[in-house]
């Protein structure tokens, strides 16, 4: 071979190196922008909300004045409304999940069950909100209350947890399940001393990302119609005298965190938007915090879990 | 139900079922009736579709009797809480579709070179750490990207743009753009690690260098999967609510240019049911008539999906 078309093809040959350096910079270009977005917007945050980030923040009521303002009624709020969620949310999405990987047979149902499953996590939020309103809210008469909520939010997360159970189930071997039959086990005992335990570690991640998504969901609970100005707190779920437990608050009128910041932040007055940054700040630093637990949970799981 | 198993799991060992056929019935019956419980629970996601249709449907049908239905695609006003009532949502439309566009502008071309980057370029380490830190993007609350819109990226773009209002589709499409890229690339990336190595190594066993392999190899392979996750985008961004309530402004406006404050058909629902506007009247309807809406454009995203995947799938 003559020295020109070696030359020729070494030049051939580096000039399509040169592509994959330019493009393993531009990909690590393309990341940076989103870590610089979520940089710039936790320190926008940070920067605007800090000085608000007081004690009495978390322990006063909305305010007209917004110096005196805090997030008493939004965090008491969302507390409750996420307690009801996972309540429901839980054990609907557990049990559809072991029903659908365990005992489920193959046929026209369970492809209904299993398309509308995957059609569900398409469906905008603001859709389940109108759901709740038609449904929850006026048919069945829950009224715009915390119980409202709590369904609406636990439906909206209801894909997330079946998806999250039934990838835990399918990675436990078949072969544990076989010996649990051949010592006499039934199917549900199985499921209740074997499955179960063995996937609750996969199956709580699933449900810490459920619940850090329905934490900041805003747009459906802003359709059912709950009030943006609160000043009180609904009704103590414990009490010190039988029967200890109640229910009431289940009924109650209600604000969010997310709809607090809403609130807030459609104000003009810059004093309100600090205000909303400081919500701003304690709402992603929760949902990043849950969802951080779930990615450490996941990364533990794969790494001790051999069967 | 579990109280009951732990009580008479024991004991069912001591007393092999066999020869207590009354033990063997119950047991049969309870092991029946938690299957029927469980069949139940998965059948919500089906109860929870019939719920939506149901509720759509039912709002919907008494909003077309008071309005017809070539008004309501035709008619180029939406004052529907006005004396003088108009009806046209693709007034609505027109800020939906143009503020998606400017977000699938952003997120389709960044959200697929960083699926490329991170299955086909990125070292071990880098994966490990961006796939969880774009879960985390992906996991911030909308409500916090609309406050980020209004208050930082608005003004930023005013330095550019001087005249640009205070409320404008093309801040909230960005921010839109950057909260999907996580959707965008987690579905592409997963659908190119799925394209088997013995592809990549044909590729570089006739010389291709990595990033013809990724181009001409691996993204063809596995278009399907890739083009799901634009699908999945595309609803993603017609169906974002807060983001676009709080920065594009609540002002019905016929538009396709964003630099303008035009309502989208979620800003709008959200500014009726802060109203309180009293249940049964045309105003609460039409919210059920603009969800209708979207609902079906969201169906129809998903079935274009659905057959993009089947005919595009590769299968080996």
């Amino acid at each position: 071979m003559e020295t020109r078309d070696l030359t020729a093809i070494r030049r051939l040959i580096a000039e399509h190196k040169r592509w994959d350096a330019i493009f393993g910079i531009i990909g690590l270009l393309c990341l940076m922008v989103g870590v610089l977005t979520f940089a710039s917007l936790f320190v926008e945050m940070a920067l605007n909300g800090f000085d608000r980030l007081s004690g009495s923040f978390f322990t006063s009521f909305p305010s007209r004045r917004a110096a005196d303002a805090g997030i008493l009624s939004a965090w008491v709020g969302s507390t409750l409304v996420m307690v009801v969620t996972a309540l429901v949310a839980g054990p609907l999405g557990v049990a559809a999940g072991v029903y659908l990987e365990e005992y489920a047979s193959k046929n026209w149902v369970t492809d209904v069950i299993e398309i509308n499953i995957t059609n569900l996590a398409g469906v905008p939020s603001i859709v389940y909100g109108l759901l709740a309103l038609g449904l929850f809210v006026y048919q069945f008469g829950l009224g715009q209350s915390i119980l409202s909520a709590g369904l609406t939010l636990a439906l909206l997360i209801l894909p997330v947890v079946i998806v999250a159970t039934r990838e835990a189930i399918r990675s436990i071997p078949k072969h544990i399940r076989e010996g649990s039959y051949a010592l006499g086990a039934t199917q549900w005992q199985t499921v209740r001393y074997h499955i179960l335990p063995y996937s609750s570690a996969g199956i709580l991640t699933g449900m810490i990302i459920g619940m850090a998504r329905a934490i900041g969901e805003t747009a459906p609970i802003i359709t059912i119609g709950a009030l943006t100005f609160i000043a009180f707190l609904p009704a103590s779920p414990v009490s010190a005298h039988p029967p200890y437990l109640n229910f009431e608050w289940l009924m109650s009128p209600f604000t969010v965190m997310p709809i607090q910041m809403f609130n807030w932040t459609s104000r003009p007055e810059a004093a309100f938007q600090a205000n909303a940054a400081a919500a701003g700040f304690v709402l992603v630093f929760m949902t990043l915090a849950m969802n951080g637990l779930a990615i450490w949970l996941r990364y533990r799981l794969r790494k001790n879990i051999k069967w | 139900m579990t109280a009951a198993a732990q009580v008479t799991a024991p004991s069912m060992a001591f007393f092999p079922t066999s020869r207590r056929p009354a033990a063997r019935r119950v047991r049969i019956i309870r092991e029946r009736a938690i299957e029927s419980i469980l069949f139940l629970a998965a059948l919500v996601s089906v109860f929870t579709t019939v719920g939506i249709v149901y509720v759509l449907i039912k709002e919907s049908v008494v909003f077309f009797r008071q309005v017809s239905i070539v008004d309501f695609l035709t008619d180029t006003q939406w004052t529907p809480l006005f004396d003088d009532a108009h009806f046209g949502i693709m007034v609505l439309l027109s800020g939906t579709i143009t503020s998606s566009i400017v977000a699938l502008a952003i997120a389709i071309p960044l959200g697929t070179v960083i699926a490329i980057y991170l299955s086909e370029f990125a070292p071990f380490k880098v994966r490990e750490v961006a796939k969880p830190f774009l879960e985390l993007l992906g996991g911030v609350p909308t409500i916090v990207y609309g406050f980020f819109a209004l208050l930082f990226v608005t003004p930023l773009l005013q330095h550019v743009y001087p005249g640009l209002p205070g409320f404008n589709l093309l801040s909230a499409g960005i921010v839109m753009g950057i909260m999907i890229i996580p959707y965008v690339s987690s579905i592409s990336e997963d659908a190119m690690r799925a394209v088997p190595m013995n592809l990549r190594e044909g590729s570089y066993a006739m010389g291709a260098t990595r990033f013809q392999t990724a181009v001409k190899v691996v993204v063809p392979a596995a278009f399907s999967g890739i083009a799901s996750a634009y699908i999945l985008g595309i609803s993603r961004a017609v169906g974002e609510t807060m983001i676009l309530a709080v920065a594009a402004g609540m002002q019905p406006n016929l538009t396709f240019n964003p630099l303008e404050p035009a309502a989208t058909i979620t800003a709008y629902i959200v500014q009726v049911a802060l109203g309180d506007l009293p249940h049964g009247s045309v105003g609460y309807q039409t919210i059920f008539a603009a969800g209708l809406t979207l609902m079906l454009f969201t169906l129809a995203c998903n079935i274009v999906g659905h057959v993009m995947r089947k005919r595009f799938r590769e299968a080996y």
